[in-house]
């Protein structure tokens, strides 16, 4: 339990995340490298992942378990660490845009980093 | 688990939804989209618990009266249902069904009693012979309420209902839904301009929207897009339709596929046109699933957020 106020609350809690949500899932689409793996998703079922994701990676209230980030890339064999890493640089990117300090960035992206081995099926 | 109705008990497997176990069962409840969007297969539960998803969209008069949507019920405990009261279908009669365009019908249907909706919503017509499918609405309550509620109906020469309709004649009976759908206008930020882009019959609902805005005096610039893959597509025409070429601030443009023009960049460019913060627009996209999907994503990646895009896709009949 820690005292430490999040990011997440920092950044104005539910009502921001939408906002970093979208700007980061742009960043993605935009990348040529990543887009491809988005052509057929449902954008709305993506985005509310993406947020659950993001309010976890910025230690917000959330109940994320990485079963669910294994099983939705389980069927993509050929995502390796370029791919991760590409995500990761948006991430941090889209922080940075909302005025998020450099030692928070780095936070931030250690969380998310934990979840490498579940997307990359390791 | 078991599944109960009208006194009778069915098998329910895990995972499947209460649609498919009664269709199984050679219980078959009206449907069309499958997806929870069309509100056909809406139910009612007398006890038991549906499932978490089964009641996703439904206004809150309808929760507190059970009902949910069999094909998105998924319980995990047994469930006794029936079906649903008079409030969710409203007998109706044909009025006239005649051609507007190449290959789509004006089909005016008078309900028995008055139809609750929002302009833009949509609404699902079942015959006789267990056949229902999903119309947008184009004519404003207060027209429906005087003249009739107006579908435009595409026809597929062998289609089990656009044929038949084309074939029908006045005063034969037919069944309206509960309206549904969340593509329709809602009152408020008047100034913002409104994008509506639609693809084939997906014109149709955005008539509804675009003639709503202009009645609630919203002052923003108004663009329809009407696209299509041929010529013959565009079955409203060219040119902006009469009902509201007189309108200031309304703008008309056609889109087609056999001209090399793309749906998707037709509107980013429109949205461009409008040199506007992109938070400050709503648009309202309604066609084929492709092509909606192609849209909102071409204006997402405009920067406007997904909460400001309405979109509708039609489902193809019998799927």
């Amino acid at each position: 339990m820690t005292t430490e106020i999040s990011v997440y609350e920092r950044l104005g809690g539910s009502l921001a995340l939408r906002s970093v949500t979208e700007v980061f899932y742009r960043k993605v689409l935009a990348d040529d490298l990543l887009a491809p793996y988005f052509d057929d998703v449902d954008m709305d079922r993506q985005i509310a992942k993406q947020a659950s994701f993001l309010t976890m990676a910025l230690g917000g209230p959330n109940e994320y378990t990485g079963d669910d980030l294994r099983s939705a890339h389980a069927g993509m064999a050929d995502l390796d660490d370029k791919h991760f890493d590409g995500v990761l640089g948006h991430l941090a990117d889209t922080l940075r845009e909302f005025g998020v300090s450099e030692a928070d960035v780095s936070a931030v992206g250690a969380v998310a980093g934990s979840a490498r081995d579940d997307v990359l099926n390791r | 688990m078991q599944l109960t109705f009208e006194g009778r008990d069915y098998e329910l497997r895990p995972g499947e939804s209460v649609l498919d176990a009664m269709a199984r069962h050679g219980v078959g409840l009206p449907s069309a989209c499958r997806v929870g969007s069309c509100q056909a297969c809406m139910i009612r539960s007398v006890s038991g618990d549906p499932g978490p998803d089964a009641r996703r969209g439904l206004k809150a008069t309808w929760l507190a009266a059970g009902y949910f949507l069999a094909c998105l019920a998924r319980p995990s405990s047994d469930l006794t249902v029936a079906e649903p009261g008079d409030d969710a279908h409203t007998p109706a009669r044909l009025i006239s069904a005649r051609p507007i365009g190449p290959g789509v019908l004006r089909v005016l249907v008078r309900p028995d009693h008055r139809l609750d909706y929002q302009p833009g919503q949509h609404v699902t017509l079942s015959r006789a012979g267990g056949i229902t499918r999903i119309y947008s609405i184009v004519s404003l309550p207060a027209e429906s309420a005087r003249t009739g509620i107006e579908l435009h109906v595409r026809v597929y020469p062998a289609g089990a209902m656009s044929g038949w309709l084309a074939r029908a004649r006045p005063a034969t009976p037919l069944i309206l839904g509960s309206p549904a759908g969340e593509c329709f206008y809602v009152p408020g930020n008047s100034a913002g301009p409104l994008l509506l882009a639609g693809t084939g019959t997906g014109i149709a609902p955005l008539l509804a929207v675009a003639r709503a805005a202009l009645a609630h005096h919203h002052r923003g610039p108004v663009v329809l897009i009407h696209g299509a893959a041929r010529p013959d597509g565009l079955y409203l025409g060219r040119q902006c339709p009469p009902a509201l070429t007189a309108e200031a601030g309304l703008s008309w443009r056609t889109c087609l596929l056999s001209d090399g023009e793309d749906i998707a960049a037709a509107v980013t460019a429109q949205l461009a046109a409008l040199t506007c913060p992109p938070g400050s627009v709503r648009a309202y996209l309604c066609g084929g699933a492709r092509s909606v999907r192609r849209m909102r994503r071409a204006l997402f990646m405009a920067g406007m957020s997904l909460a400001d895009i309405y979109a509708d896709q039609f489902v193809p009949a019998g799927s």
